[in-house]
């Protein structure tokens, strides 16, 4: 029988990546994600698996890729400071399609910032923070329960579409015990990369076979290629040829737009007759529940959209909410990140209203449903 | 001769890759012929070995090898080089960079490979200087040497590469210029045989960035520079340049010592932990 456990965010999502089949973790020490590299370090070794200080958190992603390029399911954790070192690999994971996840444990602040306090400022810096165009898949956890959940489905996005997936969380997610009920073995779904079916003579690295998503041998199995960041052609060759340039940008970005219809993860709820959204995500899409239920004993009609992924941004999902709403609210840990994206493809449906606060600290549901008083007509 | 040849174009990727990226004189050619035929002898076959590289000149010789390449980001070469080991330690990795990839950008990241005696070969092809950018001054730059960002005179000191792999834990050090190609290539082979971090130096030849602002007329001459001021030493010396006269630089192996491999620790560890498990 499954038994409810009480643990902290960290612990569930490093249940969750070796649940995934993570078997490589390599980290440097940053608060509040330390804890991540601490348990890895004393669980992958008995499953078979190998962790790794590095020196920095730039060669913490060099190394989870090199793993991920023999073959191994590999992650790391970090937070702001190191999650800025970060990403030239990131990119170069994106371009080269080497699947990995990155855990952002989000502190507070630019710079330095808040180590110890919470946030949600690193969601741009998530979408856009490597330089050149590239595709990005972004989840975001609002539970203990979802950092497992979230982090399995981390790894088979990263799997499914050969790009990275970065998991952002909550500072105050990760340090908070909650019950969580996990599933057995049997009860996850596990998706693994694709490998080539045809022999090694004939495999094209970059070749695609119609779904936007190469097949991908190890390294070390008979498939000899070639990997670069550089602008490469369908044989993974460095190019300039305009012709081959924009032929690989354009399907990195529609590997996972073409998918888009699957990548809408979030949860509503009382949205059917809400003439007020609320749109958050993380641990003020909880507060912002709460908040709905008071508001609604009240007799307000208003309701919340929950997003777990946050990239690619759920258009057809989000759309759906402005639609039918006067007003949506975004409330943010930050200065207004995913209100930017709700902006955008909101295209003057409904009024966006937007909660922010940056003294790192959570939002309350007070504050929430007073802004809800004021904006509610 | 034409038959050894003939074995080597095996290695050599066929589709579309040549003529090099590589300037006429440049040593990069000389040092992958060098680094083919130290691979060919050490009974390695192409699927064992990974050839990783960072950026620059040096970077863009994975991509002419017939093996699995990595050619990664600019001085991180070795961080994907341990994930790649780590994660199959069957796999033979050896790392091919520039001064200003492996010292310069990459200075970290090598110092704590060699620190941890990881398990991979690093080729580190000295030319002294930014080739692919213009020639700009590096870490591998004698002091008083005009560049196009030093245009008065390097102010600064060079690394020297093998006293620096040497105290920080590398098991193999050895250094070669491209003229002695035969010692390049028997230091190599001896290097891909070693447990943990080997390396070699290469002092290499850049004609057209580092010798046209040096007075160099030619690629011939540096290559003559080379063989005039490299100066072999016997393994059991201490290799301490004060010794030679100056302007002279040792080449040859410098140090070559058996300290457990990461990995054979990693596999001490391992062992222990079946063992434990089967006892229970």
């Amino acid at each position: 029988m499954l038994k409810s456990q009480l643990l902290p965010g960290n612990e569930a999502c490093v249940k969750g990546a070796l649940a995934a089949g993570c078997r490589f973790y390599a980290g440097y020490p940053i608060t509040p994600a330390s804890e991540i590299s601490e348990q890895m370090s004393s669980e992958l070794p008995r499953v078979g698996g190998a962790f790794i200080q590095m020196e920095d958190e730039i060669a913490s992603m060099g190394a989870i890729i090199g793993a991920s390029l023999a073959g191994v399911k590999s992650m790391t954790a970090t937070s702001g400071p190191g999650f800025s070192l970060m990403q030239e690999n990131i990119g170069y994971a994106c371009m080269t399609e080497v699947p990995c996840v990155i855990v952002d444990v989000m502190r507070a602040g630019p710079s330095t910032g808040s180590a110890t306090q919470p946030s949600q400022s690193d969601v741009m810096q998530a979408r856009w923070g490597t330089h050149g165009d590239h595709p990005m898949i972004v989840l975001a956890p609002s539970s203990v329960s979802e950092c497992f959940s979230l982090t399995v489905e981390a790894f088979n996005l990263s799997e499914k579409y050969r790009n990275p997936v970065i998991v952002l969380i909550d500072e105050n997610i990760i340090h908070t015990k909650e019950k969580i009920t996990i599933p057995s073995p049997e009860e996850i779904k596990i998706i693994d990369r694709i490998k080539p079916s045809e022999p090694p003579e004939w495999f094209k690295a970059y070749k695609d076979p119609g779904t936007g998503v190469p097949p991908m041998p190890a390294f070390g199995t008979g498939y000899r290629y070639h990997v670069t960041g550089n602008s490469h052609d369908e044989r993974g060759y460095p190019t300039n040829r305009p012709d081959e340039n924009e032929l690989l940008i354009k399907r990195l970005f529609q590997k996972i737009s073409r998918d888009s219809g699957k990548l809408q993860l979030a949860d509503a709820y009382y949205t059917e007759d809400a003439t007020v959204n609320i749109i958050a995500y993380g641990t003020v899409a909880r507060a912002s529940l709460r908040a709905v239920k008071e508001a609604r004993a009240k007799g307000m009609k208003v309701g919340l959209l929950k997003l777990k992924v946050l990239f690619p941004f759920m258009r057809q999902t989000v759309e759906k909410i402005l639609s039918k709403s006067s007003k949506v609210l975004v409330p943010e840990m930050n200065m207004g990140q995913i209100s930017r994206e709700v902006k955008r493809v909101n295209e003057s449906r409904c009024i966006i209203e937007t909660l922010n606060k940056v003294s790192y600290e959570p939002i309350t549901p007070e504050e929430i449903i007073k802004k809800l008083e004021e904006i509610y007509d | 001769m034409t038959e050894e040849r003939q074995d080597f174009y095996e290695y050599l990727r066929d589709t579309k890759k040549f003529p090099s990226v590589w300037c006429p004189g440049c040593g990069m050619g000389i040092f992958v012929r060098a680094l083919i035929s130290a691979i060919d002898k050490s009974g390695y076959s192409q699927d064992e070995i990974v050839l990783v590289s960072g950026i620059g000149c040096s970077g863009r010789a994975t991509a002419y090898l017939d093996f699995c390449t990595l050619h990664t980001t600019h001085g991180r070469a070795l961080t994907f080089s341990t994930g790649l080991k780590l994660a199959n330690p069957k796999l033979k990795i050896i790392t091919i960079m520039g001064d200003g990839d492996a010292l310069a950008i990459g200075g970290n990241h090598f110092i704590h490979a060699a620190r941890r005696n990881m398990d991979i070969t690093a080729i580190v092809i000295n030319n002294s200087i930014y080739g692919m950018t213009g020639g700009q001054v590096s870490p591998g730059t004698p002091q008083g040497t005009i560049t196009t960002t030093s245009p008065y005179g390097n102010l600064e000191n060079p690394f020297d590469i093998c006293e620096l792999a040497k105290v920080v834990g590398s098991n193999f050090v050895a250094r070669s210029t491209v003229f002695n190609v035969y010692l390049m290539e028997k230091l190599i082979s001896q290097a891909i045989k070693k447990k943990g971090f080997s390396v070699v130096e290469i002092i290499s030849q850049c004609p057209v960035h580092y010798g046209k602002r040096s007075g160099f007329k030619s690629a011939v001459e540096m290559l003559e520079w080379q063989r005039d001021n490299a100066v072999m030493i016997n393994k059991s010396q201490e290799t301490g340049q004060q010794d030679l006269p100056p302007g002279k630089f040792p080449i040859g192996v410098m140090v070559d010592r058996e300290a457990k491999s990461y990995i054979e620790r990693l596999e001490e560890f391992n062992n222990k932990q079946r063992e434990k498990a089967n006892a229970l």
